[in-house]
């Protein structure tokens, strides 16, 4: 039996008091041992920043390991749940503190006012190679590869930052992923 | 005299927008291509897609370790009081009591247990709690509108609410959208994470609106409207509608069968 999935449809502009919670981008809190931050900015079709978008950020433990353990929206130090949101500012910029993943990629769901359905991607480790990298158009490959820099604050210390910028349209635009069992 | 091109000077009319929904609908009722069950990303009629709709194919993958997976919400996350809406405050919101129900399924009909749904919606009289909202209707002192709720061993999901009402929004001039609650939901697998909105039977603003117009294909847009179910009214307390909600299939159990190596190891 395969049933008709029920449509998607836009987040909308008022998921701000809904959807994020207390500490919801620090999977890790900053200031936590091997701590890093995924981070970047949403864009449009033009270039201008996106400031009603919520990526969620989904990835393995530094081991490689799929967690499978409660309590991502109340979070409590010990618990690394692998599960996190951001919501972009004014300028488009997100940010998570958590752990360098120990697979190539940190999936990552896009929603935003204006964006009908949820988009799904990659940020790929700085340096991956895997088969579907490989099978990309090599000028749209370098669209899911995260590149390093220095971010942190006087209260963490220098900090490893891996940086994703997310382009719904454009020359640069973003691949988006679909699998095998969207089509049915 | 060149007139200044006001926001609302430059807007569409009602009219302009229903002409170009028509004109859509009417090129896919005479298309040969397949039914489309989702939302159209590039749907020019909701102005706000038109510079944030990929203009490229999406990228066919196999999904892999983590996306084979969803993460894992229970009793630590949340607490009953999170499913009514109206209990979340000292006094009762002001509106139609309602309670919705329905089932959480995949693709192959199987029930998503134990899993997290998040709902949010303006309130009785059309308002959003959120700071941006700046429609000049009142905000309810005792009413949110947020709750969250893990379904049952069957999938089942129950929320206590009030009705909201339709609110206008800037797509164009005098637009309107209608009732609707925001869903937020997660599969057994992150490939099914889904955001959609559930809609109220007989709307009269079903055909004027892009946002729900954009799903092109009718008998899909059918499902995202509730239907009204005696059932689930209660007596003397409030009515009662039902939305049964299918996720996209689920890939982890075909893949175990075969490659259960490369399905990801969670502990």
């Amino acid at each position: 039996m395969t049933l008709t999935p029920t449509p998607g449809q836009t987040v909308g502009p008022f998921f701000g008091y809904a959807l994020p919670f207390p500490r919801d981008n620090e999977l890790v809190a900053p200031d936590a041992p091997n701590a890093v931050r995924l981070h970047g900015r949403v864009l449009d079709g033009h270039g201008d920043p996106v400031p009603d978008a919520i990526l969620e950020l989904w990835q393995t433990d530094a081991d490689g390991t799929v967690v499978q353990e409660q309590g991502s929206l109340r979070r409590d130090p010990a618990t690394f749940t692998g599960f996190g949101r951001a919501s972009t500012d004014d300028d488009g910029h997100y940010s998570f503190t958590t752990l360098t993943p120990g697979a190539p990629f940190f999936a990552v769901t896009v929603f935003a006012r204006g964006l009908l359905n949820r988009l799904f991607t990659r940020a790929y480790l700085p340096g991956a190679t895997d088969a579907f990298l490989d099978g990309l158009d090599p000028d749209r490959r370098s669209t899911l590869l995260t590149t390093t820099d220095k971010t942190g604050s006087m209260e963490t210390g220098p900090m490893t930052g891996y940086r994703f910028d997310v382009h719904l349209q454009g020359e640069r635009e973003t691949v988006f992923l679909s699998y095998p069992r969207h089509e049915a | 005299m060149t007139a200044v091109a006001s926001s609302d000077a430059a807007a569409s009319s009602q009219a302009d927008v229903t002409a170009e929904i028509e004109t859509i609908a009417a090129a896919y009722a005479d298309g040969v291509a397949g039914i489309e069950t989702q939302p159209r990303l590039d749907y020019p009629p909701y102005r706000s897609s038109q510079l944030r709709h990929p203009t490229k194919a999406p990228q066919q993958a196999d999904p892999e370790g983590v996306e084979l997976w969803a993460p894992v919400f229970g009793e630590r996350d949340l607490d009953g009081s999170e499913a009514d809406l109206t209990a979340q405050h000292d006094g009762e919101p002001i509106g139609e009591r309602i309670v919705v129900e329905g089932r959480v399924v995949d693709g192959a009909g199987r029930p998503v247990r134990h899993q997290l749904v998040e709902v949010w919606q303006a309130n009785a009289a059309g308002r959003y709690i959120h700071q941006r909202d700046q429609h000049p209707a009142p905000l309810d002192p005792h009413f949110t509108g947020m709750g969250r709720c893990l379904t049952d061993a069957d999938g089942v999901y129950r929320f206590t609410t009030i009705k909201p009402g339709p609110y206008p929004w800037r797509n164009h001039r005098n637009a309107w959208r209608p009732a609707h609650i925001h869903f937020s939901l997660f599969g057994t697998e992150f490939t099914q994470r889904m955001v959609t909105q559930m809609y109220f039977p007989g709307d009269p603003l079903f055909a004027l609106d892009p946002i729900y117009q954009s799903v092109v294909d009718p008998a899909a847009r059918a499902r995202l409207v509730a239907t009204y179910d005696h059932e689930l009214t209660q007596p003397e307390w409030c009515t009662g509608y039902r939305w049964d909600i299918v996720l996209t299939g689920a890939h982890r159990t075909l893949m175990e069968a075969d490659t259960h190596a490369d399905a990801g190891v969670a502990r």
